[in-house]
């Protein structure tokens, strides 16, 4: 048990997501909003055709780095529990790819809280992305 | 020391890690640009940031014998 021990759940995982796991961490008497942000592999980037995502992660600084973001939201937004689920390794088309789960006594706060985690997400968070696309393959963000 | 990649930067190094001798002491820049050096694949990159330890170096930043030095290409996830 530790400081976060029933407000903050991180996760980083080689199997699929579970959003009810998330969304079951963050519900609350004292709340009235949770808000669940699902991202999904799409089949389309920049107008071609995408078959697959392989994600790498720097393990246990993504940890950390996802633990400080949901520390950070609950903080600032005075959120009651964050639930953050990061998935890594082969993902096909429609694979859920992170799911970020909130809560809040109002509304507001759990849409802004989630908004801020997913993206400082994809600023800080060691965990990269390649692309396959029909005529080869890419990592994104790497190149100018 | 050995420095562990990840990404791109695995391909860039042709493995999970390579080698670089002779930057215990020296600080994080000078780091960057031994790799620039080394491997000229890091400067084609947008931008790429190191670790120590698993929390993001500044520049000045001095390494020291046993860290886990590790090269954060620009991230993607989510």
């Amino acid at each position: 048990m530790d400081e976060f021990s029933g407000t903050i759940d991180v996760a980083l995982s080689d199997h699929p997501l579970e959003l009810d796991t998330c969304y079951r961490f963050v519900q609350h008497p004292s709340c009235g909003g949770l808000c669940l942000f699902v991202g999904t592999i799409r089949d389309l980037n920049l107008g071609h055709t995408v078959t697959h995502l392989e994600f790498d992660a720097y393990d246990g600084m993504a940890i950390k780095e996802m633990r400080k973001l949901a520390l950070a939201a609950r903080d600032t937004f005075d959120l009651q529990a964050v639930s953050l689920h990061h998935r890594k390794g082969d993902l096909e088309i429609g694979d859920v790819a992170v799911i970020i789960a909130v809560s809040s006594v109002h509304r507001a706060a759990a849409f802004a809280g989630c908004e801020w985690i997913i993206d400082e997400l994809k600023k800080t968070v060691p965990i990269w992305k390649k692309e396959f696309r029909e005529d080869g393959s890419h990592w994104l963000n790497a190149r100018p | 020391m050995r420095i562990l990649c990840f990404g791109i930067a695995r391909e860039i190094a042709g493995g999970p890690g390579l080698q670089l001798d002779g930057i215990v002491g020296k600080s994080v820049r000078e780091l960057r640009m031994a790799l620039m050096r080394e491997f000229p694949g890091f400067a084609d990159l947008t931008d790429f940031a190191v670790a120590r330890n698993e929390v993001y170096a500044t520049d000045e930043e001095i390494i020291a014998a046993g860290d886990e030095v590790v090269i954060i290409p620009p991230v993607s996830g989510g």
